[in-house]
């Protein structure tokens, strides 16, 4: 395989690790919590980049992953005790689940009509489990504060998820550039950029998005049990919150959609940004507004994010930036 | 049976597609009548008519874009009516599309390799590179290789078309109007083009409006009115046919009429 010949993701993957390892050298608690925002963007807007960036499906609604994992794994640790790496599979496998239904249902739409589908799902869902007894309904799922104990108390715990996240980051970012190198990336990018051609030449179209969809799924999935594990609790209007999925594609679309590095450098971008606005007295009560019209001026001005702006000038950065 | 080499081949001979009384409506207009056809292996079948004739329809049903209302098309001997057109591809039928098609953002080679890795081979990544290396050579795009798709001109994203539908490795080509928007100095290298594909052993439906062409190079030559198959035969035969004249090729006569009424 010369994928791994590329030094654009040997070096994408050092940077991750160097940043991720510094608070574990500072032990300095605030820190960590700062780059455990930015990793968990990174990951989650890495997934969406597979069905947003290479298959050119917008999805609203992605946060219903990352919900539903969530759901899933808090539902697993508190009503049958299980751990919380098992938890984690469950999550992951229940979005993918939920993604592979959805993907036969509503990637037969297409453009606007398909984005429209996903905030539906999202509002359906979070209706769906605010009535749904198992999961607590409205009150959500509460995790006992003794389940931290098995991982070493509350504080070892927080390192704990630390550490995960970590690699689940690392394992997202792998994700997106295997995708991205492989004949399945190929034909992902041929149905984006023309989905009646790809049918044409061969691309089994259905089979193609549904798996996109799927892979775009799972990372979120995993991520969001690791997050409630972390938060102790769930609720159904936490878990689907519609903004969260608009900030994903903000993050995409700042990085630019369709790279491996894109979405990582808009997700660290743009929760620098967040942090910035969220304590400046001016803009803390309308940093939504701020990302909206980032979206805005982004699409109108720089379309190809910032990583498509530096390839498009420099063409020689195609070599070695995915 | 036996000298068929296709299963289930109903004919002796090897017929590599068979059109057998084939309808398309689109709500209340009939865009193809009952158009039934037997292509031999290795032949160019030349597709004319006026615009709106149903040629392109034709090749949307052919290669499984459009469903067909009825009739059967049988392609080596199976079946294939009404499978969609990425089952069509993977069993050796490629096409060019008369509005062209190009994967935008894709560099001409990703582009090639698309035909490569989903068509009747099913070549994995390195083997497609090499497959649309060769390919890009042949229809002469080499030096565009590495230059995004949006960035070639019409007659460049014709041969492009091509090569996408090369690499696939076919056994049957249909060509839409490959050459419409050439000049004259682009159209003969195509045309040789097509000659060499053909001695490729690549069966070709061309549809075409460049008349000298499509005569020069088909060896028969099927043409649709209002999508009636009104005509079919050698190119000497069409080029004498009265209906064909009357429907497509122009009545000299019937203008004369009309400017002496006008006067």
């Amino acid at each position: 395989m010369n994928n791994w010949r590329n030094p654009g993701i040997w070096l994408i993957l050092a940077a991750i690790v160097l940043v991720s390892l510094w608070p574990v050298f500072t032990q300095r608690p605030a820190t960590r919590e700062v780059i455990f925002t930015v990793l968990l963007s990174i990951a989650l807007a890495s997934s969406l980049n597979i069905i947003l960036g290479y298959t050119g499906y917008v999805s609203f609604g992605h946060i219903v992953f990352f919900g539903l994992g969530g759901y899933v794994g808090l539902f697993l640790m508190s009503a049958l005790g299980v751990s919380l790496w098992l938890a984690i599979l469950a999550g992951g496998m229940a979005a993918a689940l939920l993604a592979f239904l959805l993907g036969k249902a509503i990637l037969r739409l297409r453009g606007a009509y398909f984005a429209l589908a996903t905030i539906g799902v999202n509002e359906a869902m979070r209706a769906f489990i605010n009535n749904f007894k198992p999961f607590g309904g409205p009150i959500g799922i509460s995790l006992n504060f003794g389940v931290y104990n098995d991982y070493g108390g509350a504080t070892q715990a927080l390192w704990l998820t630390y550490y995960t996240l970590i690699a689940l980051t690392i394992a997202g970012i792998l994700l997106s550039y295997l995708v991205k190198t492989s004949k399945f990336g190929l034909g992902l990018m041929a149905v984006r950029e023309d989905e009646d051609a790809a049918e044409v030449m061969g691309v089994i179209t259905p089979d193609a998005k549904t798996w996109a969809y799927v892979l775009s799924a799972v990372i979120p999935g995993m991520v969001g049990v690791l997050f409630y594990f972390k938060n102790g609790n769930i609720e159904p209007g936490d878990a689907f919150r519609l903004h969260f999925s608009i900030e994903l594609l903000v993050m995409v679309m700042l990085g630019g959609f369709g790279t491996v590095l894109g979405p990582i450098l808009g997700a660290a971008g743009y929760q620098r940004l967040r942090g910035f606005l969220l304590t400046s007295p001016l803009f803390k009560d309308i940093q939504l507004s701020v990302a909206g019209v980032l979206l805005l001026v982004i699409i109108l001005f720089i379309p190809a994010g910032a990583v498509g702006w530096l390839r498009h000038r420099f063409p020689v950065l195609r070599k070695v930036m995915p | 049976m036996a000298a068929s080499p296709f299963p289930g081949s109903e004919k002796g001979d090897a017929m590599i597609l068979q059109v057998e009384g084939v309808s398309k409506r689109f709500g209340g207009l009939q865009a193809l009548t009952r158009v039934t056809f037997d292509l031999p292996e290795g032949q160019i079948l030349g597709l004319i008519g006026p615009n709106g004739a149903g040629k392109t329809t034709l090749f949307n049903v052919i290669n499984g874009v459009y469903p067909s209302n009825e009739g059967r098309i049988t392609f080596r001997g199976k079946d294939i009516t009404g499978h969609r057109p990425y089952y069509l591809a993977r069993e050796g039928i490629a096409r060019t599309h008369q509005i062209v098609k190009p994967l935008n953002e894709l560099s001409v080679r990703d582009n090639v390799m698309v035909g490569a890795c989903f068509g009747r081979e099913k070549k994995n990544l390195v083997e497609a590179r090499k497959v649309a290396d060769e390919v890009m050579e042949f229809v002469n795009l080499s030096v565009r290789a590495d230059q995004l798709a949006s960035s070639l001109n019409v007659a460049q994203k014709k041969r492009l078309e091509m090569a996408r539908a090369l690499a696939a490795r076919p056994y049957l080509l249909l060509l839409d109007e490959v050459l419409a928007g050439l000049n004259p100095s682009e159209i003969d290298p195509m045309l040789e083009t097509i000659r060499q594909v053909r001695a490729q052993g690549i069966t070709i439906i061309m549809i075409e409006h460049v008349m000298h062409a499509v005569m020069n190079v088909s060896d028969r030559i099927i043409v649709l009115d209002y999508g009636q198959q009104i005509a079919e035969g050698t190119p000497a035969e069409i080029a004498r046919n009265e209906k064909v004249i009357e429907a497509y090729l122009g009545d000299p006569r019937l203008a004369e009429r009309l400017m002496e009424r006008n006067r």
